[in-house]
């Protein structure tokens, strides 16, 4: 089961509308995935030289303040931080990498969910009208977002195993449907040097678009190169720094709708997810054909 | 002409107030207002009740119609009129995958594209779609019409039983067992006859006949060392 939503604002004028418009598009997806939800929102760019983490503990204690105060210390940078919920939103000028390692090292409990310059990534376990709440969904501004609500299948329902699961700077990925070639791709994929944090299939996407985007692939060769090795029924929304694509397996049994108009366009599993739109009764409704990549934004 | 508004009363109340209808009732005109993508809209009707949908719908609406003329005024999600009995559904958009799903009589009319899987399994529905549709359409379809104005994606009409195809545009792919036919002045007649139910004006000289080779579903003795 599960669905999955995108909303890409075409008209700039909508951006403060952004969470008010998507938090009822993640909130009707409910029936098909109760389990666990969310979302990924593109906005406040920081800066060329900064770096935004959006970081996640399974430890309310967690003091996020004394985790900047003594990352700026050992890194000699710059990092602020805010809380959302059980997830914290850092930005730094430091290297991404160290700040990486320097976590894996020294605060290991602590899960990069995502990374980039706009991109912030919040998941969590339980209703998604509870996961919107909890993450302020329907005050947030931003240019586009994408979710998910689960319904596991393969997986344990866990914070770690909800979508979007991140797949490179500004890039993430949400998924419905199953791979049946996962663990042959993960075990592949392991040899490369590429990380998984679950036994969750869509990792195992994220983590092959990452491959082949950290090879030197664009967005549009990796979802190709995608289409040919990743075995199942899937359609994949996939969020980058200026818009989204979205992909369907060749047989494209797992459902998925688009509607466009001048002001906005928007992916759904179930239309009832976009109905309340303003202007979708006069959208181009329609279905995406399978084995073909749609994309809006820039996709480099 | 009633209306009914579905925010209001839910597609319980709306489906529940069109089943309640006696018979030979003189309220035959409904719209239903404010459709909002729900599934299952105006299904399982069987009187000959004219209904008309005002916006998107959701899932399998208009399933299982007997007699009733259902309009949608916008897109249909997946498997609208599946299984119709009789009457007809008329989508003015696009229509997603599934699209009169073992539907064994009526007209389903889609003046869009249908997605994938259209008249799968048909058992004797017509159907006729404005524009394209997508791949694995009339799969294991057995009995009816389905008439395509523009192209049909790949395999259409693998495992194909009696159901009769009309493309007017390109094909992409046969599936196993559906062959070109000749189109016959009897198929030319009931390929105009289809047009005008449905109201589209094509022209019957420009579309091709594809229909079933008949090799797949009857015992080869050839083959027996298979089993």
């Amino acid at each position: 089961m599960c669905g999955i939503v995108g909303l890409y604002l075409k008209n700039t004028d909508m951006q403060s509308k952004l969470g008010a418009l998507f938090a009822p598009m993640l909130i009707a997806m409910t029936d098909r995935g109760p389990d666990s939800a969310g979302f990924a929102i593109y906005r406040n760019p920081v800066g060329e030289n900064e770096t935004k983490f959006t970081l996640a503990s399974d430890d309310a204690k967690t003091d996020w303040e004394s985790l900047a105060s003594e990352l700026e210390k050992k890194l000699a940078c710059a990092a602020r931080i805010d809380l959302h919920g059980d997830h914290a939103v850092m930005v730094t000028e430091s290297d991404p990498q160290a700040v990486q390692n320097w976590l894996a090292e020294f605060r290991p409990t602590i899960r990069i969910v995502g990374s980039g310059r706009a991109i912030e990534i919040f998941k969590q376990t339980g209703l998604p009208k509870d996961v919107a709440e909890q993450f302020k969904l329907a005050t947030a501004h931003g240019s586009h977002a994408i979710g998910h609500t689960r319904m596991a299948t393969e997986s344990a329902v866990t914070t770690e195993g909800s979508h979007p699961f991140a797949t490179g700077l500004d890039l993430c990925l949400v998924h419905n449907g199953s791979l049946s070639n996962h663990n042959w791709v993960r075990r592949e994929l392991e040899r490369e040097g590429i990380m998984f944090q679950t036994e969750n299939d869509t990792e195992v996407a994220a983590g092959y678009l990452t491959s082949k985007l950290r090879q030197g692939a664009s967005l549009h060769e990796a979802l190709d190169a995608g289409l040919k090795e990743l075995d199942g029924f899937y359609t994949f929304c996939v969020g980058t720094a200026d818009g989204f694509a979205v992909v369907r397996d060749p047989f494209a049994c797992k459902h998925a709708v688009l509607a466009e108009t001048d002001d906005w366009v928007a992916m759904a599993t179930e239309y009832r997810a976009i109905a309340h739109l303003p202007g979708a009764d006069t959208a181009r409704i329609w279905e995406p054909e399978p084995h073909k990549i749609y994309t809006w934004g820039s996709v480099h | 002409m009633a209306e009914l508004d579905l925010k209001e009363i839910g597609v319980r109340g709306v489906n529940s107030a069109l089943h309640a209808l006696p018979e030979g009732t003189n309220d035959q005109d409904w719209e239903i207002n404010n459709p909002m993508g729900l599934h299952a809209i105006a299904c399982g009707l069987d009187a000959p009740l004219k209904v008309k949908i005002n916006g998107h719908a959701g899932f399998y609406c208009g399933g299982m119609n007997q007699q009733a003329k259902i309009t949608i005024q916008g897109h249909a999600g997946v498997g609208v009129a599946e299984n119709m009995m009789s009457g007809s559904v008329c989508v003015t958009g696009n229509a997603s995958e599934s699209a009169g799903a073992t539907a064994h009589g009526g007209l389903l009319v889609i003046k869009g594209d249908a997605s994938s899987r259209c008249g799968i399994s048909m058992k004797g529905v017509d159907i006729v779609v404005g524009g394209s549709v997508g791949h694995m359409s009339a799969f294991m379809a057995q009995l009816g019409h389905l008439v395509v104005c523009g192209d049909a994606g790949d395999a259409l009409g693998d495992s194909i039983y009696e159901a009769v195809l009309f493309v007017r545009g390109k094909v992409a792919s046969l599936g196993a067992d559906c062959i070109e036919k000749t189109m016959r002045p009897e198929h030319k007649t009931k390929l105009t006859e289809l047009l005008t139910a449905a109201g589209i004006d094509a022209d019957p000289s420009e579309f091709v006949r594809y229909g079933s080779a008949r090799n797949l579903y009857n015992f080869d003795i050839d083959n027996l060392d298979e089993y």
